[in-house]
């Protein structure tokens, strides 16, 4: 057994191990802690499969700002989970566990007995490259080749963001979602809030820029983005906005509207929707990824900050 | 063995605790984390059909790669929703039981909020 293969044994097995304990353990602040460090060891599992674009996102989205966002539930909801004493019946649990078991079991054996040689798009992709100027070939397939699912996941995550805010009380509607943080002014995390932003902020613009020919782009770089505003929010340097105001608005609509407006220019000029003129592709995409990452970083801050509780003054 | 391997019965496994912990945890924030895991299994069996789908010089099928950044994406977003929804709940009955037919606790929310 080589190195590789152990090192990969071990990671899946302590993946699974993080994985047992969040589902098992009693107390929801343990599992939620169990999750974030999940995700952040998925993202090596990610890098082991040679696909670091997915590891990066599964690291900023899914273990970092998930965890931001499940860490805040639970603390809050701490106090009403402990009058819960409605565990399902013996026999809920033995028929679950071998539910989950023969799913379990199933998935795996469709993963041994998968057809050889595994069908691929690669080639496809690296043969159509020319078209957007960019090598990464992720970007590539999230930008030009598959737009259409990046520009619907635009709208999805505006949607959730309506969702989100259609949550308010009357008396909160238009005002700005979340508790105010206070902290103190002389301690370690208004310290860090305040060193932090400046290199999270160039990191994430380096990221973007990057992403059209190496890993990265607009999703993770959004991420960064998104997490260091939440920082200055959570040391009380800042306050969010009131989802009233027509400018967080407008941001919030800027990604998926010129993504739209460039995709019906297409339809327009081109050949179809969404189809870029080959000269102009790569200014164009780089151009939506602009104010993608805008859009992404707003959205994801506030999803986090969740629906607005505070009436603007 | 291989990493196709090792980390396709490790991700088959995540979906199957994922569906378990759904079920039979009565918690509503431990059933989103449950879901959380069950979608985190889901994505990485698609990253071993792209792991074995690598050529062109690619290690990894680009195509699974991308629809599964958007799925890592909308995967938060309806995350997010579902526990703003939570936190609602609780702030509205002051519980966040799932049973039907549970009193709210005297008006903690102005009527029609």
């Amino acid at each position: 057994m080589s190195v590789a293969t152990a090192f990969e044994i071990v990671l899946a097995a302590v993946v699974l191990g993080l994985g047992i304990w969040t589902t098992a353990v009693r107390e929801t602040y343990s599992a939620t802690v169990g999750f974030v460090a999940y995700g952040l060891l998925v993202a090596l599992v990610w890098v082991r499969l040679d696909a670091v674009d997915v590891a990066l996102t599964e690291a900023a989205i899914g273990g970092g700002l998930g965890g931001v966002l499940l860490l805040g539930a639970a603390a809050r909801l701490r106090n009403t989970e402990l009058v819960l004493t409605e565990a399902p019946g013996k026999a809920t649990q033995v028929a679950a566990a071998v539910l989950a078991a023969l799913t379990g079991a199933a998935l795996a054996g469709a993963v041994l007995l998968l057809p050889d040689p595994a069908p691929t798009l690669a080639p496809t992709v690296v043969e159509h490259a020319w078209a957007t100027g960019m090598t990464n070939p992720v970007t590539n397939v999230l930008m030009a080749f598959r737009a259409m699912d990046t520009m619907l996941e635009k709208v999805v995550l505006l949607l959730a963001i309506v969702g989100v805010w259609s949550l308010a009380t009357d008396g909160a509607w238009g005002g700005h979602p979340g508790p105010r943080h206070r902290a103190d002014p002389h301690g370690v995390l208004v310290f860090l809030a305040r060193l932090l932003p400046p290199v999270g902020i160039v990191v994430g613009i380096y990221i973007l820029w990057t992403g059209a020919n190496h890993p990265g782009g607009a999703f993770q770089g959004g991420a960064i983005l998104a997490s260091m505003w939440l920082l200055t929010i959570m040391a009380g340097l800042t306050d969010t906005p009131p989802v009233s105001s027509r400018r967080w608005r407008l941001v919030l609509v800027a990604g998926p509207g010129l993504f739209l407006v460039v995709g019906l220019a297409g339809l327009w000029l081109g050949a179809a929707f969404l189809a870029y003129p080959p000269a102009q592709a790569k200014p164009l995409i780089l151009g939506i990824e602009v104010a993608m990452i805008l859009t992404i970083a707003v959205t994801l801050g506030l999803l986090i900050a969740g629906a607005p509780e505070r009436s603007v003054k | 063995m291989s990493a196709v391997t090792v980390f396709g019965i490790c991700a088959a496994t995540m979906v199957g605790l994922g569906l378990y912990g759904l079920i039979t945890n009565p918690q509503p924030l431990r059933k989103i984390i449950a879901f959380n895991l069950m979608g985190s299994g889901v994505f990485l069996l698609f990253g071993i059909i792209g792991r074995r789908g690598a050529a062109a010089g690619m290690g990894n099928d680009p195509v699974p790669q991308a629809l599964v950044i958007t799925g890592v994406v909308v995967a938060f977003s309806a995350t997010a929703l579902a526990i703003a929804l939570l936190l609602r709940l609780s702030q509205t009955t002051g519980s966040t039981t799932l049973k039907t037919g549970v009193q709210p606790s005297a008006a903690s929310d102005p009527p029609g909020g």
